[in-house]
């Protein structure tokens, strides 16, 4: 579920290390302008960012907030909840007389901020653990993986469930328990990126004048890794949402009055046989335009920090 | 009618940063039984050529101009017009054995598929003559060794397998690309040893592309030089070596160490192989060629005839003045 | 490849007996015991109850007799909610579901995945191309449970040809829906994967060679491109078929089918940690076992790899 285009990863993860760039260009200004050549990344950008503005801008042009009930709407919305400007339900009301465009923009806000701080965790403890392994080597290195490998074989979303039922529903235990089962994929990732750095000079150069394992690993090692942290990240994003989103579908994640675009999607396809389409197709469309825009922004950062086609 | 007859052959691809020009009008012509060898440094376009004429282009790459063989014009014609004669009249072997050879398949299955599928025989009649050609190589217990896959092999016996697998056919001609790049020293030493017992025992012609002068010496009747995508110089292996007359050459010639001159610094080409993609107007060796005038740098040279010894140059400097 | 065998088996032991130690301990972790409720239990009963279900012992009797009773019995315990079943009758009713239409998605997914990464590759940069690389990006962002709720607009309320729901037995017309639903993003990864794996190989040495010795394309595909070309697609077959799996808990609850995730779903609900627990180390130990066998598959298939 996390990541389907891991190959394309690991290919530029090896084009990375293979490149010993002695142009002059830097690989980041580079990258940059072959960014905004890409269209659909760079449009992709552009729609991201306006969802994420009008997740915060949108509620100074609801009518009605998230939690007010239309005493009209409620229990006939196929009649009188669909979207409007007179009622000022722009996205019509679910079956309970709430305002779907209200509730779009928390989902909205919910989803995107699980993602974002579940791939912070999952990047945060990825990264110092891959490169941790791979820059200590030997025994350590193969013991970090064996775990590694082992935790990978368990179907996290079971575990992650039973975590849910065990410790309450709430959305902190909720991008816990998806961060901290999403980092597997990125810090074999950055193992593999930190083997080949390891054995480059300026590594060599930096411990013979006596430089900390921890130093190197934060200053030199970690640095060095941005790039191929940058795109996984991006990616691993809407995987977590996409994870986010099937908890909160089945009624385990998100818990009422709260809400987020998988708890919406399943309200909505839950009265989809009652004429009232736009309770599934309003969050439906944010979710999916998102989760484009994710998808082309790190495929069109991977094309731009790949330096295989320079 | 020669044997194998290039005339204005021009490689060209398309790359998102427009269209890279890599071999400019290059003629040749080749005899049946000979050894022509093409000499330049790596993107002097000496492998596009030689892949235009067997259509083995990058799916992004143009060729234009003529190649005849035997009479009969081979570039740009139908794939299936090609297969007829891939193999079967022109084999060739590449630079990186480690590579060329698929390694998920038997040697025995790409071997014996070749044999099948060109001169209909049963797979296991086919194996039975791969396995005589694995022996004419020198590959010892090659009955059992046939079953392997590549990666089982060393570096230089994938090599001889490639030369093994390219001979099936009898092909008149076989251009081997960089046959010894990838090899150890001594080992390149035993495969062009067996190149050239090859070609006397088969009596075939050879279009052999290195860039090591070392490898040309003995090894070859003509020598083309390439530059740039350009042809600098060309003419019988053994006045080019007494007499070069283009300053390309002359560099090559003089940066090859040599063994009775140990005193000697060791010469080289100021300034590196040209950028395709920035290529000078005029002659491609201008910029680091210590002769270059302003006609160089203005007009390509053409390609003319020196002396009496069928050996051409393209280079707009007076012999004399070179010599 | 014994060894190969042994060394694989020597991780998947203590894979699975993490998942079974981290299972019970998370259940033990859990505030108030599975029989703890609003409605307080005298404690003479509570007493009772906890002892017919072993829970006074010290739990790592508790633990080690669940894991003897899995082992030899393959016995995963009572219920700790319906008191008259075992997990494993409840098992034994969800999985033959579960089972039929997850190999049914597992066999669209690569039947469908496979020949239309191969087309979009081999007909690059036209229309099919452009089609299937559409596809499988649009499929991308449509999972399982974008998927069915459409799916049930369009088959169901539109059109009526499907049935919305139920399992009836398995019967084709019921199966249809759950399949597509469930198989869709993995097909759409596998084309993906397999599309950018032939290009791939097709720039690759060995394919100029083979060009080289006048094959024609037919013969250089099937021989030489494709089998290098499937490797990639048989590394994703381990997370497709975890990722089929944890979807069958949704397709359970969406679609009413009835299989694990039903019970999976429902136990959660329910705080039923013994269900809950079977079936996650039932999962868990298919997992392991399917990428065994797709560890086998892949060094069956590339010689380089022989352990």
């Amino acid at each position: 579920m996390i990541v389907a285009n891991k190959n394309k990863i690991v290919e530029m993860a090896n084009n990375l290390s293979e490149n010993d760039s002695g142009t002059g260009r830097s690989l980041w200004k580079d990258a940059r302008s072959r960014f905004i050549h890409n269209k659909a990344a760079t449009v992709s950008l552009f729609v991201l960012i306006a969802i994420v503005l009008f997740s915060f801008i949108g509620p100074y042009f609801a009518v009605w907030s998230n939690e007010q009930i239309d005493w009209n709407a409620m229990g006939i919305a196929a009649k009188v909840g669909m979207p409007s400007i007179e009622s000022g339900h722009f996205f019509g009301t679910d079956d309970l007389g709430r305002d779907i465009y209200s509730r779009v923009i928390q989902g909205t806000q919910i989803s995107l901020m699980v993602g974002v701080l579940g791939a912070t965790v999952a990047v945060v403890v990825g990264t110092l653990y891959g490169a941790t392994s791979g820059y200590l080597g030997g025994r350590t290195d193969q013991i970090m993986m064996r775990i590694v490998d082992i935790l990978m074989s368990i179907p996290y979303m079971f575990v992650l469930i039973l975590l849910l039922v065990v410790f309450g529903r709430s959305i902190g235990m909720l991008f816990i328990g998806i961060g901290l089962l999403s980092w597997l994929d990125m810090s074999r990732i950055v193992r593999g990126q930190t083997l080949n750095l390891k054995n480059k000079e300026f590594i060599e150069a930096a411990k013979v004048t006596g430089v900390s394992d921890f130093k190197i690993i934060t200053r030199h090692i970690v640095p060095n890794l941005l790039g191929i942290v940058a795109v996984y990240a991006t990616l691993l994003v809407p995987g977590i949402i996409l994870a986010e989103s099937f908890i909160s579908f089945l009624g385990l994640g998100v818990q009422e009055p709260s809400t987020s675009w998988g708890a919406l999607i399943s309200e909505g396809a839950g009265t989809i046989s009652y004429d009232t389409e736009w309770q599934l197709l309003f969050p439906l469309a944010f979710f999916v335009v998102s989760l484009f825009c994710f998808y082309f922004i790190g495929d069109g950062l991977r094309d731009a920090l790949d330096p295989k086609d320079r | 009618m020669s044997f194998l007859e290039v005339s204005n052959l021009k490689v060209e691809f398309d790359t998102a940063d427009g269209v890279v020009s890599a071999v400019n009008n290059v003629n040749f012509s080749l005899d049946e039984g000979k050894v022509l060898a093409i000499v330049g440094e790596s993107g002097s376009g000496k492998s596009q050529t030689v892949f235009a004429m067997t259509g083995l282009l990058d799916h992004n790459g143009r060729a234009s101009g003529s190649v005849k063989f035997e009479g009969d014009e081979i570039l740009n014609i139908p794939n299936d017009a090609l297969n007829r004669i891939r193999a079967k009249k022109i084999a060739m072997i590449f630079q990186d054995p480690m590579t060329s050879l698929n390694p998920y398949v038997r040697v025995s299955e790409q071997m014996a598929e070749v044999l099948v599928h060109h001169k209909g025989i049963s797979k296991s009649d086919a194996i039975n003559q791969s396995i005589v050609m694995l022996d004419a190589v020198k590959i010892p217990e090659a009955k059992s060794r046939i079953k392997m896959y590549p990666h089982e092999f060393s570096g230089g016996m994938r090599q001889r397998v490639m030369i093994a697998m390219s001979l099936l056919c009898h092909p008149k001609l076989l251009i081997a690309d960089e046959p010894t790049t990838a090899l150890d020293v001594t080992v390149q030493a035993q495969i062009m040893h067996l190149m050239s017992e090859i070609q006397k025992e088969f009596g075939m012609s050879i279009i052999l592309i290195t860039h090591d002068l070392g490898v040309v010496a003995g090894n070859s009747d003509d020598m083309l030089v390439m530059y740039g995508g350009e042809v600098m110089e060309l003419g019988k292996t053994e006045h080019l070596y007494a007499n070069p007359t283009h300053p390309y050459t002359q560099g090559l010639m003089s940066a090859v160490p040599r063994l009775d001159d140990i005193n000697e610094k060791l010469i080289t080409i100021p300034g590196s192989p040209p950028n395709m993609m920035l290529k000078p107007i005029g002659c491609p060796f201008s910029p680091r060629c210590k002769f270059a005038n302003d006609k160089c740098l203005s007009d390509i040279p053409v390609l003319t005839k020196v002396g009496e010894n069928n050996q051409y140059r393209a280079c707009h400097v007076a012999i004399e003045s070179i010599l | 490849m014994f060894n190969f065998i042994i060394k694989r088996i020597g991780i998947a032991i203590p894979t699975l007996l993490i998942l079974i130690a981290l299972s019970f301990y998370l259940m033990h972790a859990a505030p108030g015991g599975p029989f703890t409720s609003e409605r307080p239990l005298p404690a003479q009963v509570l007493a009772n109850i906890e002892a017919k279900y072993g829970l006074d012992q010290p739990v790592w009797n508790q633990m080690t007799n669940y894991i003897w009773g899995i082992l030899t019995e393959f016995d995963f315990g009572p219920s700790y909610k319906y008191h008259d079943r075992s997990v494993n009758d409840i098992i034994g009713q969800g999985f033959p579901i579960t089972m039929k239409y997850g190999f049914w998605s597992f066999i669209v997914a690569i039947g469908v995945g496979i020949p239309l990464g191969a087309i979009a590759a081999i007909k690059k940069n036209t229309w099919i191309d452009y089609l299937a690389v559409g596809i499988s990006i649009g499929a991308q962002v449509l999972p399982n449970f974008v998927m069915a709720p459409l799916l049930i607009i369009v088959f169901t309320l539109w059109l009526g040809w499907l049935p919305g729901g139920g399992w009836n037995g398995g019967s084709w017309e019921y199966l249809i829906m759950p399949v597509i639903a469930l198989s869709t993003s993995y097909m759409a990864s596998i084309a993906r994967i397999t599309r950018s794996s032939i290009l791939e190989v097709l720039n690759t040495n060995y394919i100029r060679t083979a060009k080289s010795k006048g094959l024609p394309t037919k013969t250089i595909f099937f021989r030489h491109v494709l089998k290098p070309s499937l490797l990639p697609v048989i590394s994703y077959l381990g997370p497709a078929f975890v990722g089929l799996i944890t979807g069958s808990v949704l397709i359970d609850i969406y679609f009413s089918t009835g299989g694990m995730g039903y019970f999976f779903v429902n136990s959660a609900f329910n705080r039923d940690y013994s269900v809950m627990m079977g079936i996650t180390i039932l999962v868990g130990g298919l997992t392991i076992i399917f990428s065994l066998i797709v560890d086998l598959l892949y060094a069956w298939v590339d010689p380089k790899i022989r352990y």
